[in-house]
């Protein structure tokens, strides 16, 4: 039973991944950077949930919806004041703005929350369900986890191949060029892409936290980097690649945590990463790229 | 009966142009500069509404950086361009497409992972009138507003006969059909003024005939004005009704293809002095 209890911790902490790592691929599918500041958008939209249902009492679907809206004008700020005019610039310069606003992020809650730790209350109010005499426990937040991220996942596909603003951003993803010559506004798009990541985040923040109940100004940090890794390794830019990639490394990770050892359980998450892009360089969903000769 | 030829299109997709006779395009003294280097200079050029003109010239003439002003992918340094009566001055590329101005390109630039159907989409993207909450909770006016975008990408599809490709990848079309998809696209964003970037290149002599053919087709069609940039000397003698000939980044003659075919400049520009005069 230990192995299903770890399957179904695996399964809930890698859709926390595959939701973070959704918003990196979809931002990179479209604006083709990394947005390294996305992990520290989760530590304020746990923040901001935190806030809401603490010092206001508002009920916790209130308090998700105030952290999704913050976060998405959030998303939509750091890109247009900080990403936007580099937009002709090399990507190392697009990279280390992405850095430095990570920091901001992170130096602002320290001096807005301090550094000492809060303490979530979940969202879930959901008991534990015990399956098979009491052996198997799923967790309220394992259920909502799961349940959200395929939801998202859905809801993301739908929306990426049947609406119009979708088609426009598939379009930008592949020839930023040709599709603004199409009548296609870049910037809206790219804007729309952050918002969109940025909404995520803040879901992903408020579920992680639920889950794990401290929180932080660095709490964002090893998610967002986890999620990265989790959307490289499923192909980054794919949105089933994002998906399939955060799964694999919840599980990789509860089980080498469970049955081989919990210091190098980060250790054996990225090794695998490793390996998969040795075998396969663009991922496991990853697209070919095809040199023009 | 060929299939490739233009077919007469419904009602729906021809644009009602108001019947004025000014012109499409005017660019006055339009140049720009890359550091040191004038790429183009004093730039001068008229296109009536229903007018197909050709701009011609040896390699790096400057012919595909005049597009790349006239889409507003660079801004000038010198000069203006009129579209429809218009000052592009300061508008965004997308902003100039809306107000009349289609491309193709040089080589190819298809949405390739997308799918036919979806390339003339994003083509006819401005007016598609639903928001996103409409698409997201798939409300009656989505689904009505995309059946009528998908009835009118299929009679722009038709054109070309290309109805049964419409769920096909792009990039796994055939060259010539690619070529043919990049116009749909460029016409499903319904311009007065069509660039063509060298659409005959690598075609054989009887596509070239055939596109000759469609070219006039949708001019006629549509009433519009296309304006291409062609190496190849029958295809552009034989359909423009007015020529420009670039070299080092002006313009050295303009003129009917009789005209161009007996000015002792362009002889020299494509052949070289002769040795002693």
């Amino acid at each position: 039973m230990s192995v299903l209890n770890n399957l179904i911790g695996g399964l809930s902490l890698g859709s926390v991944y595959a939701i973070i790592a959704l918003g990196y691929t979809m931002v990179y599918g479209i604006a083709k950077m990394l947005n390294f500041a996305h992990g520290d958008v989760i530590m304020i939209g746990g923040y901001m949930c935190f806030c809401a249902m603490q010092y206001l009492g508002l009920p916790p679907v209130v308090g998700i919806l105030i952290a999704m809206v913050v976060c998405t004008v959030l998303g939509v700020l750091i890109e247009s004041l900080a990403y936007r005019p580099l937009r002709g610039a090399p990507s190392l310069a697009v990279l280390i703005t992405a850095i430095g606003v990570s920091y901001y992020l992170q130096n602002a809650a320290l001096l807005i929350w301090s550094s000492n730790p809060k303490s979530f209350t979940s969202v879930v109010a959901l008991e534990p369900i015990q399956l098979a005499a009491g052996r198997l426990t799923v967790t309220g937040e394992a259920i909502v986890t799961i349940i959200a991220a395929v939801v998202i996942m859905t809801a993301l596909t739908i929306f990426t191949s049947r609406t119009k603003m979708g088609k426009a951003m598939r379009a930008v993803s592949e020839d930023r060029g040709a599709a603004q010559l199409m009548g296609i506004n870049i910037n809206r798009t790219i804007s729309m892409t952050f918002a969109i990541g940025a909404a995520l985040a803040a879901i992903a923040g408020v579920l992680y936290c639920s889950a794990y109940p401290t929180l932080s100004p660095t709490t964002g940090s090893l998610p967002g980097i986890k999620a990265f890794t989790a959307a490289v390794f499923g192909g980054i830019g794919s949105i089933p690649g994002a998906m399939l990639g955060g799964i694999l490394l919840g599980i990789i990770e509860i089980f080498s945590n469970a049955y081989i050892s919990t210091q190098l359980s980060d250790a054996i998450v990225f090794a695998v990463l490793i390996i998969v892009l040795l075998i396969k360089p663009t991922g496991l969903l990853g697209k070919k790229i095809r040199e023009k000769v | 009966m060929n299939g490739k030829m233009v077919n007469a299109p419904s009602r729906g997709i021809i644009p009602e142009r108001d019947a004025d006779k000014s012109l499409a395009l005017e660019t006055i003294h339009l140049g720009i500069s890359f550091g040191g280097l004038k790429a183009v200079d004093d730039f001068n050029l008229t296109l009536g509404r229903t007018e197909i003109g050709g701009l011609i010239g040896p390699n790096g003439a400057g012919k595909t950086t005049v597009f790349n002003l006239l889409t507003n992918v660079y801004a000038p340094t010198e000069g203006t361009i009129i579209v429809d009566g218009k000052d592009t001055r300061g508008l965004k590329t997308f902003q100039v497409n809306r107000l009349g101005i289609a491309r193709t390109f040089q080589n190819i630039r298809l949405f390739n992972n997308m799918s036919v159907m979806d390339n003339v989409l994003v083509g006819l993207h401005h007016e598609m009138d639903y928001g996103f909450p409409k698409a997201l909770l798939r409300l009656p006016g989505f689904y009505k507003s995309e059946r009528i975008a998908k009835k009118r990408a299929m009679e722009y599809l038709s054109l070309f006969n290309m109805q049964d490709m419409a769920e096909h990848k792009a990039g796994s079309l055939p060259y010539g059909a690619q070529r043919r998809l990049e116009i749909v696209r460029a016409l499903a964003t319904n311009p007065t003024i069509l660039l063509l970037d060298e659409p005959a290149a690598g075609m054989n002599p009887s596509e070239t005939a055939e596109l000759m053919e469609n070219i006039r087709k949708i001019r006629d069609t549509f009433q519009i004005c296309i304006f291409l940039i062609e190496h190849d000397m029958s295809f552009v003698m034989g359909l423009c009704e007015g020529i420009a000939v670039m070299n080092f980044g002006r313009i050295i003659a303009k003129g009917t293809p009789e005209e161009i075919k007996s000015n002792p400049q362009v002889i020299e520009a494509y052949l070289g002095r002769e040795k002693g005069k």
